[in-house]
């Protein structure tokens, strides 16, 4: 078990959740969870499967309640706000599942992706050329159906999807999971170049040693609650044995 | 020939009134999987507002009384989309999620819909009013203590308790002041409504065959407002965050659109068009509070041929369901064809009733299901498969 480090302190968090408790009905998924994002910068959450890293992330987007326990973002606290509403705040998620709408086009996918900017679609008609620069495979897709693209493609339209919405903050779950090798890297160099250019934060739930190491910060996950923390330059092999199924 | 021609017309007209409601109760049922057995009623509604706004314009004649209808079909979209609003906001936005309870809601709903046409009167709406602003009120100025006290919810159903008592007394009270009061407007008998002159005569004629103007109107109408749900559901924004909404709900709420006021608006228009249905029902018979339950059940036939959300597949089964209800209930082939086989004469005088065209349709529905489970043009792809 690897000694508890200290976190370092960073002058500014976008998220701060503190004694996070989750319940599936009566089930107690999260215990007491503490996490920290620094502005800018990626952090990621290991753990092996079922320990409670997706139910992280549905807690911070709104799709769950935590039963107590804060989340403060950008110094705000986030009580009941409906999903959408944490959407127009800033924070975009990618889901494990990817959630592409299937029978809209690439085109219109891309387009709900700005329902997060104010106005909306309605005021929001124009999509910048930049995901296209980072996915040249949707600018070739666009009049597609959605639910048609390969599981890669679809990885890609959600991850350009949730950037149109130019959040604070971007959710990944796992955009490695099933994914073919070279994409893989296509999706890692999109990310890293959005923190550069843009400055947003990351929250990175993955698997994926190599993409995990590109994080700043880890937080280790094992049956709800977070049991290792640390930059990730420490992260040593011992832990990523435990956390990580490699 | 010329007698089936007029009544494949009538069968279209027929399918025309059951491809607008079936689409309204399609859109609904596809968003948000309610099922909502007052759609019927809905369609009633329509046809007593028309019947309303004819009697409004009726006095006074001339271009005013030949143009009521118009405005008698933008009413009856308008009234019935604000009320399933209504509805949606105040009750069905609660049970999403509960399929069973929707279903016995809505179906509450329609009792009392039907109810209440029958014995509407002016005592009725003074009570009805009475009874919400004094159960808002008694809400609203609780003191605050008493608001957050445990048992609150059990309180605010005591508080509407009153208000509904306090209601009633006023409904006998003022019911007793005089005719004027207790009155009902519509009453239980069916009603009519006159169609402007330009509706009742006939729109010229092909190869003979005069064409009825009531008819003609209510296929063209039909046509122009699925044209226009067509338009709205594909180009604008709301049709695309509908969409959106319909085919993964969680997502869009992640995505930034607000799925309650998506909800709110489907529910609208579904209930819109319903109303309209109903509009174009009053230039096809008369008004009754019934009214309602005899389309309902065409227009699940309609979406379970069809199949949900499938366009095409809407219109061929509504103006199938028309057409067989027209040309074999009405034993329109008995006349047609005079020197039929005794045998064969039989079996089509057997099913020439509405009743036995309906059971000749379940057969056929059934019939047909067990070949192609998922309606006439099940969706394909590779987001079905998954």
């Amino acid at each position: 078990m690897q000694p508890q480090e200290s976190y370092p302190l960073a002058n500014e968090f976008v998220l701060k959740a503190s004694g996070l408790n989750v319940y599936y009905g009566e089930s107690h998924i999260l215990r007491n969870v503490d996490l920290q994002i620094p502005k800018g910068e990626m952090v990621c959450l290991i753990g092996r499967n079922g320990v409670g890293k997706t139910t992280f992330l549905k807690t911070i987007i709104g799709l769950l309640q935590q039963r107590s326990g804060s989340i403060s973002y950008e110094s705000n606290e986030l009580l009941s706000q409906p999903p959408y509403q944490r959407a127009r705040h800033g924070i975009g998620y990618v889901t494990q599942g990817r959630d592409i709408i299937p029978f809209l086009t690439v085109r219109e996918n891309l387009l709900l992706g700005m329902e997060a900017l104010p106005g909306g679609m309605a005021k929001n008609r124009h999509i910048d050329s930049f995901v296209y620069e980072l996915f040249p495979i949707l600018e070739q897709f666009l009049n597609r159906k959605g639910g048609d693209l390969s599981g890669g493609q679809q990885q890609q339209l959600a991850i350009a999807r949730a950037l149109l919405g130019k959040p604070k903050l971007l959710l990944l779950d796992e955009p490695t999971e099933g994914i073919q090798p070279s994409i893989i890297l296509d999706i890692e160099r999109a990310v890293q170049r959005i923190i550069q250019e843009t400055g947003i934060s990351v929250l990175l739930v993955e698997q994926h040693l190599h993409f995990v190491k590109q994080s700043s910060f880890y937080y280790a996950m094992q049956r709800g609650g977070i049991v290792s923390s640390g930059p990730t330059s420490s992260l040593s092999d011992a832990v990523i044995q435990e956390f990580l199924t490699v | 020939m010329d007698l089936i021609f007029s009544q494949l017309l009538d069968g279209l007209s027929i399918g025309a009134v059951l491809l607008l409601a079936a689409t309204g109760l399609a859109i609904v049922f596809g968003l948000m999987g309610v099922i909502n057995l007052a759609h019927g009623e809905f369609m009633m509604i329509g046809a007593y507002v028309t019947f309303v706004v004819q009697n409004i314009f009726r006095p006074l004649g001339g271009f005013a009384f030949e143009s009521y209808y118009i405005i008698a079909l933008i009413a009856s979209f308008l009234v019935t989309a604000i009320f399933g609003v209504v509805l949606e906001k105040t009750l069905i936005r609660r049970l999403y999620g509960r399929p069973l309870e929707t279903l016995l809601a809505t179906w509450g709903i329609s009792l009392i819909l039907i109810q209440f046409v029958r014995s509407v009167s002016l005592a009725m709406v003074i009570g009805i009013a009475v009874t919400a602003l004094l159960g808002w009120a008694l809400q609203k100025f609780l003191p605050l203590p008493l608001k957050q006290a445990s048992f609150a919810s059990y309180l605010k159903g005591v508080l509407w308790t009153v208000a509904g008592i306090v209601g009633l007394i006023v409904i006998s009270t003022t019911a007793s002041i005089g005719r004027f009061f207790s009155n009902p407007w519509f009453g239980p008998r069916n009603l009519d409504v006159t169609p402007p002159k330009w509706l009742q005569g006939t729109w010229g004629s092909i190869a003979g065959i005069e064409l009825p103007g009531i008819r003609i109107f209510i296929i063209i109408l039909s046509a122009l407002l699925i044209a226009a749900v067509v338009w709205f559901l594909t180009k604008s924004v709301w049709g695309v965050r509908i969409r959106a909404v319909t085919q993964n709900r969680e997502m869009s709420n992640c995505l930034g659109i607000p799925t309650d006021s998506v909800d709110s608006i489907t529910f609208g228009i579904g209930s819109g068009l319903a109303g309209v249905a109903g509009c174009a029902i009053t230039l096809l018979g008369s008004v009754g509070p019934n009214l309602g339950g005899s389309y309902i059940v065409s227009c699940f036939m309609v979406i379970v041929l069809g199949g949900v959300g499938n366009l095409l597949g809407t219109i061929i089964a509504s103006m199938m369901l028309g057409i067989i209800q027209s040309i074999i209930g009405s034993g329109s082939l008995l006349i047609a064809f005079p020197d039929m086989p005794n045998s064969l004469r039989s079996v089509v005088e057997f099913f020439a009733t509405t009743s036995m065209s309906y059971v000749l349709v379940f057969i056929f529905i059934i019939a047909f299901l067990q070949f192609k489970p998922t309606g006439m043009f099940p969706q394909k792809g590779r987001s079905v498969e998954a």
